[in-house]
């Protein structure tokens, strides 16, 4: 049997793109695979759940999970990847802060179940069928994982020792993660392997933002044609650079779009869109309540927009409902 | 959170007041003898401008009933532009906090000068009422409440590995 250091990848809330994000190491996967045996990723090679069970707890040296955690499945597959885990290593906004899949949070799960599987435009269902988790058929009986009430970011479900934040993280980051990995010199747990500087560090337009940016309209990205040289947060793109970890190049205002806030926080801010909240509000030019609210209200959606991939990681974590149930 | 013992549910604010204006207003209501209703903690930052949005999310995390900040009137800031920041951030604040489900009279800001100390005692007062009506917040409970649909599947996986030694966390 090979001594390699083993290796593991599992999904789970994610879109897919942090698989996808593997495969952007090109030719530098042929690397990785040469110096790691890689002994789970269903994504893309055949094993499955009793392979992992068979394994001795902490014979994996390293897991990269990515996803948010929704279901009971998914809930179960975390707690085992950790047992047999050495190192497990939240990959992806979806497992290190919640992704897209925590704005869920912002509504119930009878909510959502009623909207997918009755009210949607596209969905012909007059019989109202939802979704059971048993099911009996001709004497077999199958049972399917229960969806949570809310959805959680890895660490609020199991022990996590590192994150590798992004939508989707830039293949660098995971290479630099695995020579860490292999040569044994790994920051101390707990660490966001990225940089631990605002995205507009590495922004080319950092030089072009002024002292004081006083803001009377805030503007999306299709109502304007950006100047491509010029800060965008004062030509009024809301752009989440100034309170957003780097080490992604800053790729998207690169291509012209504001930064989205994918990264996460840089290491002592504990509530990200909170500190979005702080800077972008006051960027608000007036002092009557009255213009201040008015170029406010250009941001109609401040809970998706200022914790568009951290909303599980939020202090309060979502929406808290009226009836007491979330 | 009230007392265990007791069922009269007493709300807890917490209160950011700026040194200049606000701190010295509730200094003024104290030693002129005014009586208010207990359930503010103060703390005394040097400007309103110095809250930090995240102030509010953590005190309303950790079990706060409700969050009063208190700044020197438009104009009269010692730092001269630090209270309008504040009621640019106060303002989507105001906003994101309805959205995420927490009640408007939980959260206010308010001008209120060195010299008026009534207007602390008032202001205070006010917001104790409206938020005694609303009931308690209780953050840290909802949350706790939220993730014991955890529990079932924890036990069930802690308990069938017994015989191997289990991963603390």
């Amino acid at each position: 049997m090979s001594t390699k250091p083993k290796i593991g990848f599992y999904w789970c809330a994610s879109c897919g793109g942090c698989e996808e994000s593997v495969v952007d190491l090109a030719e530098d996967i042929l690397m990785v695979v040469g110096a790691v045996d890689i002994v789970f990723w269903p994504c893309a090679m055949d094993f499955k759940k009793k392979d992992v069970e068979a394994m001795p707890d902490k014979s994996i040296v390293a897991t990269l999970l990515n996803g948010a955690i929704r279901s009971s499945e998914q809930e179960e597959m975390a707690h085992m990847l950790r047992r047999k885990s050495q190192v497990l290593i939240a990959y992806g906004s979806c497992a290190h802060t919640g992704g897209i899949p925590g704005l869920a949070n912002q509504c119930t799960l009878e909510r959502i179940m009623k909207y997918v599987y009755e009210e949607c435009p596209t969905m012909v269902n007059d019989q109202k069928t939802h979704p059971q988790t048993h099911f009996k058929d001709d004497g077999r009986e199958t049972e399917l994982p229960k969806l949570r009430n809310v959805v959680r970011a890895l660490d609020q479900v199991v022990d996590v020792d590192y994150y590798i934040p992004g939508c989707p993280p830039p293949a660098k980051l995971l290479k630099d993660a695995v020579l860490a990995l292999l040569s044994g010199k790994l920051p101390p747990k707990g660490t966001v392997l990225a940089p631990d500087i605002a995205v507009c560090q590495q922004c080319k337009r950092n030089d072009t933002k002024p002292q004081d940016i006083s803001l009377t309209e805030f503007k999306r990205p299709h109502q304007i044609l950006a100047d491509p040289d010029k800060c965008l947060l004062a030509q009024g793109l809301p752009c989440m650079g100034p309170a957003t970890r780097g080490g992604c190049d800053a790729v998207c205002v690169t291509g012209n779009m504001p930064c989205t806030g994918c990264f996460g926080p840089v290491s002592h801010v504990h509530d990200h869109g909170a500190k979005i909240l702080s800077y972008l509000a006051s960027t608000a030019a007036g002092k009557e309540e009255k213009d201040i609210g008015k170029t406010l209200a250009g941001i109609p959606d401040p809970v998706g927009t200022f914790y568009r991939y951290g909303l599980a990681k939020c202090q309060l974590r979502g929406k808290i409902h009226a009836t007491g149930e979330s | 959170m009230s007392e265990p013992t007791t069922t009269t549910f007493e709300p807890r604010i917490v209160a950011f007041f700026c040194n200049w204006c606000t701190y010295t207003a509730a200094d003024l209501a104290g030693v002129s003898r005014m009586k208010y209703a207990p359930n503010i903690r103060v703390i005394r930052l040097m400007c309103s401008g110095r809250l930090d949005p995240q102030f509010v999310m953590t005190a309303f995390a950790k079990g706060a009933d409700g969050v009063l900040i208190g700044g020197c009137h438009p104009g009269d800031c010692h730092y001269v532009e630090g209270n309008y920041k504040a009621l640019r951030r106060a303002t989507l604040l105001k906003r994101m906090l309805n959205d995420l489900g927490i009640e408007e009279d939980r959260f206010r800001l308010e001008w209120i000068s060195a010299s008026e100390g009534d207007k602390v005692k008032h202001v205070v007062n006010e917001m104790v009422e409206k938020i005694r009506a609303l009931g308690p917040l209780d953050m840290p409970g909802k949350h706790k409440d939220w993730d014991k649909e955890m529990e079932e599947l924890e036990a069930h996986i802690n308990n069938s590995q017994q015989e191997e030694p289990a991963h603390v966390h």
